[in-house]
């Protein structure tokens, strides 16, 4: 900021910060607490930070009391499938409204900017009805389609973004050796535009990973169910949830998204490291 | 091949004139090419996302309702006759701005102080970095469970803390009436406040570093400088961010399922879970599609409202 920060106002800013790190953290911390603390701590009045004792009771437990493996197959699958199903018809179509300016490419902008105000209720209604008539209710692929549509918004604005990073002139100049226009995106664009579409799917995959409200609303079996919502049966009907084993399911659940998005994340936060060296 | 090469060798191999004839050649054989790069996806998202949207809005003028043999009859606007006077939906969608404004006004403050830190030069940034990704990439599942262990009476952390600090014996804190909704509106503070950091940091970054040196030689103090120059530079993305951020709250679904499924007493009821019962549960479809129009029609005159005060605004200041 200025170049004449004070003393005082440094210590001001670095009391923020860790207030600030404290409230993004200490829920996660208390999840992998509670994750690894036998049952007998999870009763106590008083619990602690760290865990006295700690177990890995609570994992076998969650994996006992719920068919967390087939759940995790069931999200793998899906999320996998919808990612790159999204990216597949998503870079041609991000591409054509990144290079030409027109009728297209505003109509593309537009559902874009509209398919985010709209409530999922307006929409899965409808869905539902029409999978039904398809008889893709309960099924996986049924899921599939509805997440390949809900993360193409996204993954269309993404990949625009990225087709604008390379430069036409690198196709043009294919184009007078007189590589075809196919030739020209399979092997001057792709290859360049690769990083981006990898940020994409993984951004897919984490979407729809992470997707809950369509899964509980589409997938009836517990045979189909993804994790979140084989997670929510961790619950109860009552609302009174074995802490334990569901903290411990929870946290399993969430590593994949964690990893992942760990891995793309310089790619969509970049504006938090960029300039910092600047100053 | 390195992008200077590309270049000199299309210079080259494009002698004046030959260039624009191509041009045209090509753009007569675009159309075929372009639309055949385009179905793939304009495809799905005309039969699963224009097509159900349209379908959706028709819906809520029929008395469509779940497994009924009888066919679905066209009933007008009944249903949002109905609504205007269904109490329940109301106080739903009161709770649910609420929640919007409680949700999307704190967050912004937070995220922007967290921003003017992140921009500050401090050290210790990799660690909000890292830290920033845990409420953005966990699922929204996840994140209502793991605030219900925080939440939790006995073995919760927060009545723990309350009980150290000799503030009382704690509380439950999400089914009590008074604490709910507060309760799960920090909630969702927590969840959002990642992107609407990242957005309005990618905004400060492109503040004019120049601007702020001038501002603080002519004797500028801290507001004043965040004033006149950081706000101009950051406003546009602000405005999005925050009506982006209104919108998402308002339709959001699963976090408050899982924290409260709308309790106590229907305390923390928002229109989605509302209008998600009275489709899947009570399979009353045209009705609950008509509360999605009217959740629609209403956001938008409140975004509509919001942008054009702000744009009006800008123009006086």
């Amino acid at each position: 900021m200025s170049p004449r920060t004070s003393g005082t106002v440094r210590a001001g800013q670095y009391a923020a910060l860790l207030c600030y790190l404290a409230f993004l953290a200490f829920p996660f911390l208390w999840l992998i607490s509670t994750a690894f603390k036998p049952a007998r701590e999870l009763g106590s009045l008083h619990p602690t930070w760290i865990p006295q004792d700690p177990t890995l009771d609570n994992f076998r437990q969650a994996f006992d009391e719920q068919p967390l493996l087939r759940a995790a197959a069931n999200s793998l699958t899906a999320a996998l499938c919808a990612a790159l199903i999204a990216v597949v018809i998503a870079t041609p179509m991000a591409y054509v409204t990144a290079r030409h300016r027109g009728r297209l490419s505003t109509a593309a902008t537009g559902w874009v900017v509209v398919s985010q105000a709209f409530p999922f209720v307006l929409v899965i209604i409808p869905l539902f009805l029409v999978l039904k008539y398809l008889h893709l209710i309960n099924s996986l692929w049924g899921l599939i389609l509805v997440y390949v549509v809900w993360s193409l918004p996204f993954a269309l604005w993404m990949l625009a973004g990225y087709v604008r990073a390379v430069p036409p002139e690198l196709e043009e100049a294919a184009a007078v050796d007189g590589a075809g226009k196919a030739r020209i995106l399979v092997s001057v664009t792709a290859p360049l535009l690769a990083p981006g579409i990898v940020a994409t799917a993984l951004f897919a995959f984490i979407t729809a990973w992470n997707e809950f409200f369509f899964a509980l609303v589409l997938l009836k079996t517990p045979e189909k169910q993804t994790l979140p919502v084989v997670l929510t049966h961790f619950l109860g009907a009552e609302g009174v949830a074995d802490l334990g084993p569901l903290a411990a399911a929870a946290f399993l659940a969430t590593l994949p998204s964690l990893v992942l998005f760990a891995v793309i994340q310089r790619r969509i936060t970049g504006g938090l490291t960029a300039g910092a060296v600047k100053n | 091949m390195t992008l200077a090469t590309a270049t000199v060798r299309s210079g080259r191999g494009t002698p004046r004139g030959g260039r624009g004839d191509g041009r045209r050649r090509d753009g007569r054989r675009r159309d075929g090419a372009t639309w055949f790069l385009v179905l793939p996806a304009l495809i799905p998202i005309l039969i699963l996302s224009v097509g159900p949207l349209l379908y959706g809005i028709a819906l809520a003028f029929t008395d469509a309702q779940s497994g009924r043999t009888r066919s679905t009859q066209w009933v007008g606007v009944l249903n949002f006759q109905d609504l205007l006077h269904d109490t329940l939906f109301w106080d739903s969608f009161r709770i649910g701005l609420l929640w919007a404004v409680g949700v999307t006004v704190p967050q912004f403050v937070l995220a922007l102080g967290l921003a003017l830190l992140l921009n500050a030069n401090l050290r210790m940034r990799w660690l909000a970095r890292a830290l920033a990704i845990i409420p953005w990439a966990m699922p929204e599942v996840v994140v209502g469970i793991m605030w219900r262990l925080v939440y939790n009476p006995d073995a919760g952390i927060l009545n723990e803390t309350v009980r150290d600090l000799g503030l009382g014996d704690g509380r439950d804190w999400l089914t009590g009436l008074a604490t709910a909704l507060p309760a799960v509106i920090v909630v969702g503070i927590w969840a959002g406040m990642p992107q609407t950091t990242v957005a309005l940091l990618a905004g400060l970054q492109n503040t004019p570093h120049e601007l702020h040196e001038a501002a603080a030689l002519d004797g500028a103090g801290a507001w004043r400088r965040f004033r006149t120059v950081t706000w101009p530079a950051i406003r546009p993305v602000a405005l999005a961010i925050s009506a982006l951020n209104f919108i998402w709250n308002f339709n959001s679904f699963a976090l408050v399922y899982v924290l409260t499924s709308g309790g106590p007493g229907g305390r923390t009821r928002l229109p989605m879970l509302f209008a998600y019962e009275e489709a899947f549960r009570y399979g009353q479809f045209g009705y609950a599609a008509a509360m999605g129009c009217v959740m629609v029609a209403v956001i938008s005159v409140l975004l509509a409202l919001y942008l054009v005060g702000r744009l009006r605004g800008g123009e006086d200041a």
